[in-house]
């Protein structure tokens, strides 16, 4: 056999995928069709972030017209098993509430139905009656002795606590010049990718079959976690991926749980269901990036060497240690020492259990985490020393000659050169260019930093990392994991033309462009004669629990093993044809769609090809059949962590230098990117343009977390950020131009030396600008994300004095995120005091001027229920309202206290009106202040203040309608106080 | 337009691509819904469902509009077009389409026919758009996988390939 000539990888072909979507044929999930009588399902969920679910009437829902089935959380529970996570913990980890929610969006049921309009109306008639109890949102609190428990059987929300010592990090401390110390809070974002969660699930009650069709991603080690959890063996539940993803980010490996409540609501309801998440439940429950508070400490040489690293993370994965976490906070164990040679190193790792949403992988998975430390560690280092921030990070890197190198807690790094990139980076120019910007915008007073990031991106993980959470005795005990198996078909059919099928299930990457570039270079052809089908079936295809596209394994892994598979191919076909040429194997290549031999003799492809379906006689003794073949490949480096921890948490490790100038508005604290520069060494690079495309998207994600994303909750466990009006993404005009430069040392340990390249600006972009930030600033302590807000915060001014004695009663200023209401009012009713107030106390009256009300309770003169239809911005919804009347003054005031809940969100809150005589009637002033929580809070948040004013003054031109019905025309004018009436 | 009953379906005609085309619509059907599951025209995609991330974006008498945050029944006698209807014939791609893909300006595509839906009536309107135009015209829809450079590219060049300057066809 010839070498192969490499006609097309490595170019940036148009891709196949394209023609279908721009011309809207692309067939994601909820673009097939269904089977016919399949139902749809709409998912109930928790309002609250902590509360004991005392009980769940279903039955008015039941009765809703359309409606066949309505599933609890006690339904499910006796249909499965809770799901398994990484961790040994005594906690159920169940995908719906059984009997306690946790976090605000929790599925507490299902509504199954003909249509998703008729389920969603059933929503709201499932009454859930909840006990509320305090909500633990900060890891550090949560975790504390005596916090309240979220799992009474877990012995405290602190679920792992994990020391790691690797060389002599107390030696190095001791013996440190100087050290420097960081604490850095990450903040929690997501992926946000474009398509969300889809299922659709089918039961077979005869073989006892889950078939669950849903967007997922992998890894497909959670098959295992599902099948246990349905109570199915592996081959008792099939799942397969629809053709296209709308994008996952990692993200889609969080449709895990949700595939087990459809399908146990399909088997409960006896039809298939579907199920497509709306934006908000993607937002609110779908998957978080961990939120992590780190303490960092290093051991510095007067000169800027570090010597040594003591990290102490606490690792935030909210309400359910959901598999496969606490995955986040071990993907960068081996790589936790960056770009740098370190050799002493101390880690301790805690996982905290929050009233929040559960974690799970989204791109850049640890990275940015550890490296927003580590890295402005560095930048600390140089302050702190004087010295150039280029400088310290020359003098710690892994020299060029030491690869593959073995980092101190245990990676092989396959390849780089990174001096060089850093120089190439920095040079030209580049580097004092950024200076010369920066020294003359500050010699015009302007606010300029430069920001450098440096960072290793690992990628093809290791399935064993995660088992870095266990001792080594437990380990022991459980049997090494390790391994990184990624698999692919090429079939070659009786016409003679080739296709593939791999395990990966691509999110809009391009894969299928890739495969068949490389697969067509192996067999002389051209890509649009390789056919490439990428929608994964478990229950035919080759895969193993490494399958599925996460870790950025494409590139290394998924394309090197169709590369092998079409190697293997293309060896017996070399033998099949020197049979047929009376020619020696060695001497047959492979180009231009012919088989030729030296010396002349050729053959179109296929006609070789198609031999094995034709004529299997004539394959020459000893040849196996051309028609079919599998590769799996898994990398040996990739071992099982080992008794002193070490632990190659990856097989490649690209390397990434950022460089970027900002511009800070004092004023406005908008900060504006001057410059940025990425060096990316991504080994061999197959299509440039894929690659750029990765570069360019990741960095935009980055940007979003630098600046404007973080999922966030209000202190009592509300989510705030349902919306894309809430939670911001980086749209093209935020985005600026980016100059990408690349090094190519190709990786020894991958098929085709390349490495993976996705997910890198994700990690050095958001410290890279909180790092330009500080410098233009002056400022050491940096939280993302940099709203302009908390940049105006930042901009030193000189501090007024607090006046004297004014420190206990000032009102604390308003938290962002911080969504009381507030406000006061008056309104003029044309009616006598004392009718006013007999009004405001009647019940049956109350029920006529309540905005949406349908009835009015009085349990007790001073005590009613009523029930009313609220619309807040897009969220209309039915609740029910219990309120006080205290403090009672009459006629001239009282008190009403009270709250509201339903399907949609809970309130309450208090407000004191007062009564007084006035020209031709009564001035009713009021106070109010109020806290929201679910749903209303997290998409209505922002309508939430006109809201407020609206109902109150809907509710005050029924009074004054009621109470003086003979006045006419005084509607307007009463509107027209209230406004004048509001602050 | 008739008085619209919440429970009945109402037979709605409007032209589709150019071509006529009827759906029964109960009132609160929302357009997205009628488009992709009622006709089967899937192209138009749905990100959010509340107006912002402009995937669902079609237009109306020529004019671009957020099908999710409009109802079936208000297409009623109106002229709706939606991504299927851009390409010359179902085996080629438009200017702009294959601009898109020239620039690799779609990933896994899913914002994408929005984007092409304003853009299309964009360039309709401005034919010579600079950079910055464009980017404000983009910036009306989110796209998670681009960063956004390559669109931007791509209608750049699209544009001046309609306007027969383009030297990349
Ligand atoms: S789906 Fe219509 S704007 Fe997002
Ligand atoms: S290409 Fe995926 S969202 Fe735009």
């Amino acid at each position: 056999m010839r070498a192969e000539s490499v006609a097309y990888t490595g170019q940036s072909l148009p891709r196949v995928e394209d023609a279908a979507l721009l011309s809207g044929r692309g067939r994601f999930i909820d673009d097939l069709g269904v089977r016919p009588g399949t139902l749809e399902a709409a998912i109930l969920r928790s309002p609250h972030a902590h509360a004991d679910i005392l009980s769940i009437d279903t039955s008015a829902a039941l009765a809703l017209p359309g409606v066949v089935a309505v599933v609890t959380g006690r339904d499910l529970a006796a249909l499965t098993l809770p799901m398994v996570a990484g961790l040994k913990v005594n906690v159920e980890n169940w995908p719906m509430a059984v009997e306690r929610v946790r976090y605000v969006g929790e599925p507490v049921a299902i509504v199954v139905a003909q249509t998703r309009y008729l389920a969603e109306d059933a929503l709201d008639a499932i009454a859930v009656d909840y006990a509320p109890k305090p909500a633990l949102l900060d890891p550090v609190a949560s975790i504390e002795p005596g916090a309240a428990l979220l799992h009474d059987t877990s012995g405290g929300n602190l679920v792992s606590d994990r020391r790691f010592s690797y060389g002599d990090p107390e030696g190095a401390f001791a013996a440190a010049e100087r050290v420097f110390e960081i604490t850095v809070r990450y903040p929690r974002n997501t992926g946000a990718p474009m398509e969300t969660f889809g299922i659709v699930a089918d039961y077979d009650p005869h073989e006892g079959v889950y078939d669950i069709l849903a967007n997922f991603q992998g890894p497909f080690s959670i098959h295992t976690v599902l099948a246990r959890t349905l109570k199915v063996p592996g081959n008792r539940l099939r799942m397969r991926m629809p053709p296209d993803s709308g994008g996952s980010f990692g993200v889609k490996q969080g449709v895990a749980p949700y595939a087990a409540l459809i399908a146990v609501a399909a088997r409960i309801a006896g039809r298939p269901v579907k199920w497509i998440e709306d934006r908000l439940e993607h937002l609110v429950g779908a998957v978080a990036a961990t939120n992590r508070v780190t303490t960092l400490r290093a051991a510095v040489t007067a000169e800027g060497r570090i010597t040594a690293l003591d990290f102490d993370q606490i690792e935030d994965c909210g309400a359910y240690p959901r598999a496969p976490e606490p995955a986040t906070l071990y993907r960068m164990h081996g790589n936790m020492t960056g770009a740098y040679d370190i050799a002493n190193v101390a880690i301790r790792n805690r996982v905290a259990l929050t009233n929040k949403a559960p974690t799970g992988l989204v791109r850049g998975f640890g990275g940015p985490q550890v490296y927003f430390a580590l890295e402005r560690l560095v930048q600390s280092i140089a302050v702190g020393l004087g010295r150039d921030p280029l400088d310290v990070i020359h003098r710690n890197l892994i020299p060029a000659g030491a690869f593959p190198y073995r980092t101190a807690t245990g990676a092989l790094y396959d390849s780089g050169d990174f001096p060089a990139a850093v120089e190439t980076a920095a040079g030209a120019g580049r580097y004092a260019e950024l200076a010369a910007r920066r020294d003359k915008a500050r010699a015009e007073g302007r606010r300029y930093g430069i920001g450098l990031a440096a960072v290793v991106e690992p990628s093809v993980s290791n399935m064993g990392y995660i088992t870095a959470v266990l001792t080594p005795q437990e380990r022991a005990k459980a049997g090494p994991k390790n391994g990184a198996q990624a698999s692919a078909t090429v079939s070659i059919d009786p016409t003679g033309t080739v296709s593939v099928t791999t395990a990966s299930t691509p999110q809009g990457q391009g894969h299928r462009t890739v495969l068949a570039q490389v697969v067509a270079d192996v067999f002389g052809l051209a890509p649009s004669d390789v056919r490439v089908i990428c929608e994964l079936d478990t229950g035919k295809d080759a895969w193993s629990i490494a399958s599925g596209n996460y870790s950025s394994r494409f590139a290394a892994a998924v394309a090197g093993a169709a590369h092998m598979a079409a190697t293997r191919l293309r060896d017996r076909l070399a033998r099949v044809a020197a049979a047929q040429f009376q020619a020696q194997a060695g001497d047959i290549s492979f180009a231009d769609g012919k088989i030729v031999a030296v010396g002349g003799a050729s053959a179109p492809f296929a006609r070789i090809s198609a031999l094995s379906h034709w004529s299997p006689g004539v394959l020459p003794e000893g040849v196996e059949q051309t028609i079919r073949e599998t590769a799996f490949w898994t990398p040996p480096e990739l071992t099982a962590p080992d008794a002193a921890d070490l632990v190659n948490s990856s097989l490649c490790h690209g390397f990434i230098f950022d460089m970027c100038g900002v511009e800070v508005d004092e004023v406005s604290g908008a900060v504006r990117i001057d410059r940025y520069v990425t060096m990316h060494d991504c080994g061999r690079v197959l299509h440039p343009g894929m690659v750029e495309g990765q570069i360019r998207g990741a960095f935009a994600q980055a940007l979003g977390a630098s600046f404007f994303e973080e999922l966030a909750y209000a202190e009592d466990g509300a989510f705030l950020t349902g919306t894309f009006a809430d939670y911001l993404l980086p749209t093209a005009t935020e985005v600026p131009d980016l100059d990408i430069l690349h090094l190519e040392t190709p990786s020894p340990f991958t098929p085709l030396g390349a490495k993976g390249v996705g997910e890198g600006n994700c990690m050095s972009t958001p410290v890279c600008i909180a790092n330009a930030v500080a410098d233009a600033l002056g400022v050491a302590d940096i939280t993302l994300p940099l709203t302009p807000a908390r940049v105006a915060a930042l901009v030193e001014r000189p501090e007024p004095a607090p006046p004297e004695g004014a420190g206990a009663t000032a009102k604390p200023a308003g938290r962002p995120g911080d969504r009381t209401l507030r406000g006061e009012g008056s309104a003029f009713v044309p009616a006598p005091r004392e009718q006013v107030w007999a009004t405001l106390l009647d019940a049956d009256a109350l029920a006529s001027i309540i905005p949406g009300c349908h009835g009015v309770k009085k349990l007790s003169p001073t005590h009613f229920t009523a029930d009313v239809t609220l619309g807040i911005g897009p969220v209309k919804g039915r609740y029910k309202a219990d309120v006080m009347l205290s403090d009672l003054d009459a006629p001239n005031a009282a008190t009403l206290s009270g709250n509201v809940s339903g399907a949609l969100g809970t309130g309450g809150g208090a407000g004191r009106v007062t009564l007084t005589e006035a020209e031709g009637g009564t001035r009713v002033a009021y106070v109010y202040e109020a806290a929201v929580g679910g749903k209303v809070a997290a998409i209505g948040g922002r309508l939430l203040d006109g809201a407020a004013k609206a109902i109150i003054g809907q509710f005050f031109a029924a009074l004054a309608r009621r109470a003086a019905p003979d006045r006419a025309g005084l509607f307007a004018r009463l509107l027209g106080m209230l406004t004048g009436g509001h602050k | 337009m008739p008085r619209l009953s919440a429970t009945a379906l109402h037979d709605v005609r409007f032209t589709l691509n150019g071509r006529p085309a009827r759906v029964a619509a109960e009132p609160r059907l929302l357009a997205t819904d009628a488009l992709r599951h009622g006709l089967g025209l899937t192209g138009t995609h749905v990100g959010c469902e509340h107006g912002v991330c402009g995937a669902c974006t079609i237009l109306i008498d020529g004019v671009p509009a957020r099908a999710c945050l409009t109802l079936a029944v208000q297409f009623e006698g109106r002229d709706v077009r939606t991504v299927e209807g851009l390409a010359p014939s179902p085996d080629r791609l438009s200017v702009l389409q294959e601009a898109f893909r020239r620039h690799h300006a779609l990933h896994c595509g899913f914002c994408t026919a929005g984007i092409l839906m304003s853009v299309d009536a964009f360039l309709k309107t401005t034919p010579d758009p600079d950079e910055h135009l464009v980017r404000e015209v983009v910036g009306g829809h989110l796209c998670r996988c681009t960063g956004y450079s390559a669109i931007v590219a791509a209608v750049l060049d699209a544009a001046a390939i309609l306007r027969g300057d383009g030297s990349n066809v």
